[in-house]
């Protein structure tokens, strides 16, 4: 298996991902930049998510913490709008105190871990590139869910099977863009093809940056990165775990041949070591 | 004529969206630069979004997939025991241990498919032979492995085929480290803190409690002048498996914390005496007394157990605080962002 790293199947930059799935003819691998500097919190993505994919009510809790109360990502949430207070001004504002906002979703990552250990092949990768799951297929095994690193995927208690961000596959292959991109007012989030998005983000981050936003960052841009790249990338204004982001993920699956190396070792471990004592312990009653 | 300056295209025909000038604020006293600043001020404490975790933490249940790690080390090394005591001429071991491997996997396999959300599909787990998937490599190792440790139990109490019943029992021996290691790359494969980290030293923990598990049920099991040899087992099986659970402690640093607080911890300490007592008590007495044996073999079985339950609790538990997914984390990219800007 690790001539699966050395063609970068496991981890590293591989520009062709649907190719390298098996798609002959792949269109451009597709993508969302979610730009959270024009982020308004309005949360039309989350509702226009939850019309167009039909996901369940998740909860109406009402949390006291921030103007969030859909706290996160999960089975019955495909875009979840963060919202941050915090007492620091934005570039030069004079105000004292700003709002962060932003739209989480799937990273539609390069390398999946959630498709990586889907034991039923119900997770698969799309012509476009993305991370659907086949809920025809799926059977609630739960794998995917403590594998994805950024908390995504999840299981719908009531029914078992787990659901996610499809990048609104139904949609784009029509032709249009998904629903949360629609429905964004102010193209905080930005459907494309990802080559054009990572070179509009290049620009944009450059721009805040003259603007003397010096806090403007990428996030999942980068292919070096611990899952090859993100295909739904960001730009925030401070550090990633602030909007309850890994600051570093890695794919799990990275490790895989390691992790079945020292399991092999383990079990040679055992076998020697029980056929051992009993050669010493020999033959019942008899000699040895 | 409209002589405002809102058209349809937006204000003067612009479309400030994406563009926006965010943080401009009105020009007035340039704000000084921050760099710099920032890399001086060690950060204390590590930020979160409101303290939720990062990660979704797992959906399986204890009782199955902690009790489907004990019953897998259980069958595994229970074959590779029987087969040893198959081969030395101790009848009554071997057949004890081939039947309570058929119990245990097929319990394993029980607890498996209850954890399923749909149990009626478990036979998806039989549509693709994924090599990145452990759990996929772990059906067919099943698939493989379970008949075999069947048919090994099944012919010895009948007495049928007694040819075939050996190469079964063989089968069973050889795919059992298998069975019992293997569980530790189901869990490591995850982005679980305190699982993924420890893949290295995990595998060993696995079959070191398995082969302790495993010499328990013989010593319950088996009379006393047949288990010499799982005696030695038991003293094999304990400690390799503390030797290796205190390696990876020492070596995860703050993520390890789980395996030394909370439930999971309680577990592990738990999981700690009991292998001990059991191993101990097995060596000096299991010998000479029967009941001596049967109490030395109960308390190896409820350490391992523990141990399992104690490292399902202790991923559980760094999987739910968003700490041990951050801190390790910013470290690594700060360290890297040192590296390349030159200790910057
Ligand atoms: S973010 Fe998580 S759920 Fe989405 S593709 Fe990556 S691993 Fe899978
Ligand atoms: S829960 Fe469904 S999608 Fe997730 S790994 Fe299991 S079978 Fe695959």
């Amino acid at each position: 298996m690790s001539g699966l790293v050395g063609r970068n199947l496991l981890a590293g930059p591989e520009p062709h991902v649907a190719e390298d799935a098996g798609y002959a003819d792949a269109p451009p691998r597709m993508g969302f930049f979610t730009d959270t500097s024009v982020c308004i919190g309005c949360k039309a993505c989350e509702v226009a998510c939850k019309e167009w994919n039909a996901v369940p009510e998740d909860g109406l809790e009402f949390t006291g913490m921030s103007y969030d109360n859909t706290q996160g990502l999960g089975a019955d949430t495909w875009r979840h709008v963060a919202f941050i207070e915090q007492d620091k001004p934005v570039g030069n504002a004079d105000s004292g105190v700003r709002w962060l906002m932003a739209s989480d979703v799937c990273k539609h990552c390069t390398h999946a871990a959630c498709l990586d250990v889907c034991p039923t092949g119900s997770l698969f990768r799309t012509e476009f590139g993305t991370v659907v799951v086949q809920e025809d297929i799926c059977n609630g095994c739960g794998y995917c869910v403590p594998a994805c690193p950024y908390g995504v995927i999840d299981q719908r208690k009531e029914d078992g099977r787990v659901w996610k961000c499809t990048l609104c596959y139904d949609r784009i292959g029509d032709g249009l863009e998904p629903a949360c991109a629609k429905a964004c007012p102010t193209d905080s989030i930005q459907f494309g093809p990802l080559d054009e998005l990572r070179e509009r983000a290049a620009v944009r981050v450059d721009q805040l940056h003259e603007m003397g936003v010096e806090d403007a960052r990428l996030y999942g841009h980068d292919p070096e990165d611990g899952v090859g790249g993100d295909g739904a990338f960001f730009l925030l204004l401070d550090e990633p775990e602030v909007y309850g982001l890994p600051p570093d993920p890695v794919v799990t699956t990275r490790d895989l041949p390691a992790m079945w190396k020292h399991a092999g070792v383990a079990a040679a471990a055992l076998a020697g070591g029980i056929a051992a004592l009993f050669t010493v312990h020999g033959r019942l009653g008899g000699r040895r | 004529m409209s002589t405002s300056d809102v058209t349809k295209d937006g204000i003067e025909g612009k479309r400030p969206g994406r563009d926006a000038l965010i943080g401009q604020g009105t020009g007035k006293g340039e704000r000084r630069r921050r760099r710099g600043e920032r890399a001086m001020v060690p950060k204390a404490e590590f930020t979160s979004y409101y303290g939720k975790p990062v990660l979704n933490p797992p959906v399986w249940q204890a009782a199955d997939i902690a009790g489907y790690f004990f019953l897998g080390g259980l069958a595994g090394a229970g074959s590779v025991l029987a087969a040893g005591a198959d081969l030395t001429g101790r009848r009554k071991a071997a057949r004890a241990l081939k039947v309570s491997s058929l119990v245990a996997i097929a319990g394993s396999a029980a607890a498996l498919i209850h954890d399923l959300g749909r149990p009626a599909r478990f036979y998806n787990m039989m549509r693709v032979m994924k090599p990145t998937s452990p759990m996929s490599m772990g059906s067919w190792l099943l698939a493989a492995y379970g008949p075999a440790a069947g048919a090994a139990a099944v012919l010895d109490v009948t007495g049928l085929f007694k040819p075939l019943g050996r190469a079964a029992t063989l089968g069973a021996a050889a795919l059992g480290p298998a069975v019992a290691s293997y569980t530790a790359v189901l869990a490591s494969d995850t982005a679980v803190p305190a699982w993924h980290d420890g893949y290295r030293e995990l595998p060993l923990v696995f079959v070191g409690s398995a082969a302790a598990a495993a010499s328990g049920m013989a010593l319950l099991a088996a009379p006393v002048r047949e288990t010499a040899p799982m005696r030695s087992a038991a003293v094999f099986g304990a400690g390799l498996e503390l030797a290796a659970a205190k390696l990876m402690e020492r070596r995860l640093g703050m993520v390890a914390e789980p395996y030394r607080e909370g439930t999971g911890g309680r577990l592990i300490r738990v999981a700690e005496v009991l292998s001990v007592a059991g191993a101990a008590g097995g060596a000096l007495l299991g010998g000479r007394s029967r009941i001596a044996a049967a109490l030395s073999g109960a308390a190896l079985l409820a350490g391992s157990a523990c141990t399992r339950f104690g490292v399902f609790h202790a991923g559980m538990q760094s999987a739910k605080d968003p700490k041990y997914t951050v801190v390790p984390q910013r470290e690594r990219a700060d360290a890297r962002d040192t590296a390349k800007t030159g200790n910057g």
